[in-house]
């Protein structure tokens, strides 16, 4: 694959993913192959047949992929994970450890058609298992990518958010993204950033960590002090996009490559002199509440698109309660959305 | 501190959690007096399985993490690829390895990762009530038990330069020989290394002392202990 700063790259937003793990400083993957994830662990393999600093395993199923980046991480090293769907579904034990025990965790989950096996190819359906899968509140970071320059910037932020903020971090993208090749212009840039040391801290008096208590007081006190970090830091971490809405009537709410679809349709309508707008959530969980509260408070009509039944719509609803803003969601599980289509059912 | 127990273990958490007779315990001690010989202890990670085993989170001075039930091989491979310089140990006890965990020790077991699994077997679920467990002696025809040689199963597939060995709390010295062994192995060799502990479970198997040790012997007949070691010429 072609590094160079200032060149064209013609990749894969799995291959964007890995480039963005490399840039983040990661030098340990994990991984078992599923469809539409695959070549990040192939791409990730070719990079460290280059670079001898760098390490992988091919584990023997997403659960031991999952537990093999907290072991890395107790070591002090960047390490992560990349899924889809079942495997994805597996991987809710390691991240519910993760969870529990403060460790940085990053995970790219290219979504693919769910309930089960599905389809290998395309869906927005993993976003409650992102943000809420474990037996836990869902102190979880997600992002979702819009583009193959996204999914670059979101892995690279996505690692310092999970080891600057200790929760576990997940990057999304709808199926296609992972597979779906382009040429793009990045700006590759190291990240500064946060530096990894070991958990297990090699002191002279030792570390000793748990996520299992013996009292409902001692778990609850660990909680609230979860709770508390979470509600302090997730102003921070909550991004959105907010695309032609000052001014808007209409506005669109949609994620990922819903998103991207919903982006051109504005275009189109903007030139037809529709006043019409788009407000994109990078951040799934903690949702930009501000940000979206702003932007739906000018519109006359507000729709939303997404490829599954009603994961999007749900958070978006908890977060508008009150607000008496009626949505018309429009949702297509495991589906996608072409602009001209977003366009039509518009007008 | 008092000789009586190792220099590894961390006093402020004695006396320990688990039930008074437990095999836990005893296992422990020896665990540190070997990581007191070998003079590892701030040198090694140990990953505690859940189950009664998670009671040991903190039984130790050595940097130590709980895990999830059956997945403390899983963490303590990744750990070893991040620290190789540092000893991995996995403690865990015979339903996390033998049937949720069982794949991933298997694979360990095969891809020779350098990190030891020590197993506590108690022939059964303790922590949850003394369920059944994979090692539960099964009757077979003519009054025979059937046991699980889960040592036995390993060296089948380990590579030539792993250690694979069977203890029993009922027999100290040689258990502390045998962890010798296996955290030396790992520093030697860079390679698997697995110790299955018999045990006993006084509180779930409902006997008093004398009878929990009858049932050990019981197990030590049909469970060879030492160094197992199982040559398959055409592995």
């Amino acid at each position: 694959m072609k590094t160079n700063k200032s060149k064209k790259l013609f990749i894969s937003g799995n291959e964007a993913a890995v480039l963005g793990a490399l840039d983040a400083g990661a030098r340990l993957m994990f991984g078992y192959p599923i469809t539409p994830a695959s070549e990040i662990l192939g791409t990730w393999i070719k990079e460290a047949q280059k670079n001898k600093g760098l390490q992988f395993l091919q584990t023997e199923d997403e659960i031991a992929a999952g537990f093999g980046v907290l072991g890395a991480v107790l070591g002090g090293v960047k390490a992560f994970t990349a899924s889809a769907g079942p495997g994805h579904i597996l991987m809710q034990d390691s991240l519910s450890m993760a969870e529990n025990m403060r460790l940085p965790f990053v995970g790219v989950m290219m979504q693919r058609g769910g309930p089960s096996t599905g389809t290998v190819n395309f869906s927005q359906q993993e976003v409650s298992l992102a943000a809420f899968g474990g037996n836990g509140d869902g102190l979880r970071i997600v992002y979702s990518a819009s583009s193959i320059e996204e999914m670059y910037e979101l892995v690279k932020k996505g690692f310092d958010s999970a080891w600057r903020w200790k929760f576990p971090t997940l990057i999304l993208g709808d199926g296609y993204l992972g597979k779906m090749k382009a040429d793009i212009l990045l700006n590759r840039k190291k990240s500064a950033t946060i530096k990894s040391s070991p958990i297990l801290k090699e002191g002279i008096i030792s570390t000793n960590l748990r996520n299992c208590y013996s009292s409902e007081r001692s778990l609850g006190e660990a909680l609230r002090a979860n709770i508390a970090d979470w509600n302090k830091t997730k102003v921070k971490i909550a991004e959105s996009e907010t695309f032609m809405a000052a001014g808007a009537e209409i506005l669109i709410l949609a994620h990922g490559l819903v998103a991207a679809a919903a982006k051109e349709a504005v275009l189109e309508l903007r030139q037809k002199n529709m006043k019409i707008g788009l407000w994109r959530p990078i951040t799934l969980n903690p949702l930009d509440t501000q940000s979206l509260k702003r932007a739906v408070a000018g519109a006359r009509r507000v729709y939303l698109f997404e490829s599954s039944l009603n994961q999007f719509a749900r958070i978006i609803k908890y977060e508008l309660f009150g607000a008496e803003i009626d949505i018309k969601e429009i949702t297509k599980p495991a589906e996608g959305f072409t602009p001209e289509e977003i366009i039509g059912l518009i007008k | 501190m008092d000789k009586l127990f190792p220099k590894s273990y961390k006093q402020e958490t004695k006396p320990h959690l688990f039930c008074p007779g437990c095999g836990h315990a005893a296992i422990l001690k020896q665990l540190g007096e070997a990581i007191d010989e070998l003079g590892v202890q701030k040198n090694m990670a140990l990953g505690i399985d859940i189950g009664c085993s998670l009671l040991a989170w903190n039984f130790f001075d050595i940097d130590t993490a709980q895990t999830h039930h059956g997945r403390t091989a899983s963490v303590m491979v990744g750990y070893k690829m991040a620290r190789p310089e540092r000893l991995a140990v996995a403690y865990m006890g015979d339903g996390g390895a033998y049937a949720i965990g069982l794949q991933s020790l298997l694979h360990a077991v095969l891809r020779n990762e350098p990190i030891t699994v020590i197993v506590v077997n108690n022939e059964n679920y303790s922590m949850t009530g003394g369920q059944k467990s994979p090692t539960t002696r099964k009757s077979a025809e003519g009054g025979d038990l059937r046991g699980f040689k889960g040592p036995e199963m390993i060296s089948h597939l380990a590579a030539k330069n792993a250690w694979v060995g069977r203890g029993s709390v009922g027999n100290p010295r040689q258990l502390r020989v045998l962890f010798k062994k296996a955290l030396a192995n790992q520093m030697e060799n860079k390679s698997f290394s697995f110790l299955e502990v018999l045990s006993i479970c006084p509180v779930n198997w409902k006997t008093d002392a004398a009878a929990s040790f009858e049932r050990l012997k019981e197990m030590e007949k049909i469970y060879s202990l030492g160094e197992i070691k199982i040559d398959d010429e055409k592995n």
